[in-house]
């Protein structure tokens, strides 16, 4: 029954004079979930953006992918009337109500909007003889203008349009509206979950995963690529770089105190991350971290670990809980991919028992003794790093 | 180079098994059960498949159903027989050291009121004879075991066990698991006293997805599959052509210079285990304890041909076999385990391996076309990797 959507967005109403970019990205972002389901038309039109759908669609699949497009704020199934006669106006709004609301106890309010000045009626004189007429087809029916449980409006175009319900969006802001950041996805339960958050406020996303065969196996990294997939889905279509992690992980190994070893490892992803964040024009890092999760993500942990960082850190599940982050990762559906057993670099040569409260200055000090080889290292895993397009 | 030493996971399919699947799938795609000549011909191929089968274990081509694979043929023999026979008898016994395809299926029975015994294996994977002989009792119904255990190659004496448990017992059924023994062993079900025989087409160089069950024409069996009543109502579903066209190629294969195939296996084998040990903390997992640090020949042919098991102090399996397959050889972990998952293998515990062993526990599996190059190279690469390893542990 249902032929088009009407997407509603909120805050790109603050933007003032750059609201048009912000309206772009929205509909391009429309039109890029819903390409691979068939021929819609997406168009922008008086601070709404409207898609018509193709003659065959699936209603529960088009829904699902507008549900990923972040920036909406919602958006409501729209019935089209191939005329804006009056009589076929009335017995399309009188044939909605009655598919729609089998049960019809309920108190309404018609609420118009016409796009053409010279339509011979005008909006409140369309709302009271479209009430007149609903309620002398459906007599159970009741008028409540301050609060009413159904809110039916008809908007009249070259096409007449009504619509009642809205579907809640996802909220945020249109992705590529706030730049790019650079998302550290190891494969477990929290990255993906962090690059979704910090990719709702409308932040465009890369990638990097740290490999190190062969202590993490090809099916590590192919789960991650998997979570890119799925992460993917909201973000749109981003890069992800393997980095070949193995030599400097074993270097810290021989060199650095072995309690030590997350820390500096993770030191050094931070950089090699930087490094391709700058080249991808990423305005910085985003992890999964949370306060206290694990030894390295203590509030000391943490600040040895952004000592090297340039760039700002973002961390969105900081003061999360690790149910709150499950519940995400269930509903964008990373949460089963997370959980396959493959071991990842972090866990491969973690110690027995790491430092909690790592002092900067000592790690400092450590982080000197891998002076002589460390940089040519880093050159060599920048070189070898294999780029994956993630579509 | 490339070293495929996985041959107990899967092996290659041979060129004639190839092209005999490119024709039943290509050209003569009829369905068996269909009136016509496609139909004709595409039966054909399966009486062909059932004959070289019946030929290979002597035994009528009537008593041979086409599954699946090992899985389904294992099922079917135990779900089949219980469910048909249960008023003779509840109590079931098998091994310790099952493949999950047997143990998963006696287990569903002993939640539907049968009784599940297992009978316990000595330290080189041999099941203690004298403690199955001990579990059988009035009500036991039958005996399932594997002939040739899949991660260490332990070989069951079949014959003296049937002839054994049937002196105790007439009417006790037995059931072998012969997925890792076919074409390895030349297996004759009846001089056996086997009464249900399970094999698999992938593991002899045939195609997946094919299997057949062996069952004896003095057996009852119920079907677990329902539907069009193929193979005498037993297993219903249109029949994998293409794939049991291949496995009775593979079949027909199997003993042609079959001596000279198994002696070369053993030789290769030997020749492994001797070369490995030269490395520190290297443990081989299921010879005999009689086998001296020679490694003869008679104690290593009481193991299968094929299968090594080995253990190396201080390294985790997963990583050496990923290490190894950087360098194009490939080779099973002995239990996967990793941080997050720890599957202790039902086998290495049985043996009573040590904890800290079983994650340090490989195994190699060879085919009659691996070479002494191949074996060279892998040693090789295994010295060289071995020691790298061992200096990167967890502390």
């Amino acid at each position: 029954m249902y032929k088009a959507f009407l997407i509603k967005y909120a805050e790109i109403g603050l933007k003032g004079n750059n609201r048009y970019l912000f309206e772009n990205a929205l509909r391009d972002r429309i039109s890029e979930v819903i390409k691979p389901l068939g021929e819609y038309i997406v168009s922008k039109e008086q601070g709404r953006i409207f898609v018509e759908c193709p003659d065959s669609y699936d209603y529960e699949e088009t829904v699902e992918a507008i549900q990923r497009v972040f920036g909406i704020s919602s958006f409501s199934p729209v019935v089209v009337i191939d005329s804006t006669e009056w009589e076929d106006l009335e017995k399309g709004v009188g044939d909605y109500v009655e598919a729609m609301y089998p049960q019809r106890n309920f108190t309404f309010k018609v609420m118009a909007k016409r796009a053409h000045k010279n339509y011979p009626m005008q909006s409140p004189e369309i709302c009271s003889k479209m009430g007149a007429y609903l309620l002398k087809r459906f007599p159970e029916l009741k008028v409540d203008v301050h609060d009413p449980e159904v809110r039916l409006t008809v908007e009249v175009r070259n096409k007449s349009y009504v619509y009642s319900h809205a579907i809640p969006g996802p909220g945020g802001m249109p992705v590529g509206t706030n730049g790019r950041a650079m998302l550290l996805l190891s494969g477990g339960i929290d990255s993906p979950v962090a690059g979704y958050m910090i990719s709702k406020r409308g932040v465009s996303m890369s990638a990097v995963y740290f490999h190190a065969p062969p202590y993490t196996s090809e099916r590590a990294k192919q789960k991650v690529v998997d979570l890119a997939k799925q992460i993917s889905k909201y973000t749109g279509k981003m890069k992800l770089f393997v980095v070949n992690f193995t030599d400097i992980q074993l270097y810290i190994y021989e060199k650095c105190p072995h309690q030590e070893l997350t820390i500096i490892m993770r030191r050094y992803m931070m950089r090699i991350a930087e490094h391709f964040a700058e080249k991808e024009k990423c305005l910085g890092l985003v992890t999964g971290e949370s306060i206290g999760q694990v030894a390295s993500q203590t509030m000391q942990s943490l600040a040895s670990t952004d000592d090297v960082c340039n760039m700002p850190v973002y961390r969105p599940l900081v003061a999360f809980d690790k149910q709150d982050i499950v519940d995400i990762a269930l509903k964008i559906d990373t949460y089963e991919t997370s959980i396959q057993p493959y071991e990842d670099c972090c866990t491969i040569f973690v110690a027995k028992h790491p430092v909690i409260k790592p002092n900067i200055k000592t790690i400092r000090n450590s982080d000197r003794k891998l002076e002589e080889k460390i940089d040519q290292m880093i050159e060599e895993a920048l070189n070898g790093v294999e780029v994956i397009n993630i579509e | 180079m490339e070293a495929y030493l996985d041959n107990s996971a899967t092996t290659k399919i041979t060129d004639k098994v190839r092209n005999i699947m490119e024709k039943a799938l290509w050209e003569d795609y009829g369905n068996p059960s269909s009136m016509h000549m496609m139909g004709v011909i595409a039966e054909r191929y399966m009486k062909d498949a059932a004959s070289n089968i019946a030929d290979c274990l002597k035994i009528l081509p009537k008593e041979i159903i086409f599954t699946s694979g090992g899985t389904e043929s294992n099922n079917l023999a135990l779900i089949g027989y219980a469910l048909a026979n249960h008023r003779r008898g509840k109590h079931i016994i098998t091994s310790s050291i099952e493949h999950p395809s047997v143990h998963e299926p006696l287990l569903f029975l002993s939640e539907n009121g049968f009784d599940l015994e297992f009978a316990p294996v000595d330290s080189t994977g041999r099941v203690i004879k004298d403690k199955l002989y001990e579990a059988i009792n009035d009500d036991t119904l039958m005996v399932s075991l594997m002939y040739v255990n899949n991660e260490i190659g332990a070989v069951q004496d079949i014959e003296e066990i049937a002839k054994e448990i049937k002196s105790i017992k007439k009417d006790i059924v037995l059931h072998v698991d012969g997925v890792q023994a076919f074409g390895k062993y030349r297996i004759y079900p009846k001089r056996l006293g086997i009464d249900l025989l399970s094999i698999s087409g992938h593991k002899i160089h045939g195609p997946k997805g094919i299997g057949a069950l062996y069952v004896g024409d003095h057996i009852r069996l119920k079907p677990i599959t329902f539907g069009g009543g193929h193979q005498k109502g037993l297993r219903s579903g249109t029949e994998n052509v293409p794939a049991i066209a291949g496995l009775g190629q593979a079949v027909l294969e199997l003993y042609e210079d079959f001596d000279d195939k198994i002696q070369k296996m053993y030789e290769l084998k030997q020749y492994f285990i001797r070369e490995i040990s030269k490395l520190e903390g290297v443990t081989i997992n299921g010879l005999p304890v009689e086998t001296t640090k020679e490694f003869e020949m008679e104690y290593i042919k009481m193991t299968a041909p094929h299968i090594i098991s080995v253990s190396l102090e201080g390294i985790r399996s997963e990583v050496l076999l990923h290490a190894l397959e950087e360098r194009g050889i490939y080779i099973s972990a002995g239990s996967a385990c990793s941080s997050n998952n720890p599957a202790p293998s039902a086998t290495l515990s049985a043996i009573g391996m040590p904890k800290e062993l079983m994650d340090s526990t490989i195994r190699i599996s060879l085919s009659d076309i691996n070479t002494k190059e191949e074996i060279d190279y892998a040693l090789e690469q295994i010295g060289d990797i071995v020691p790298y390893l061992r200096k990167f542990i967890r502390k």
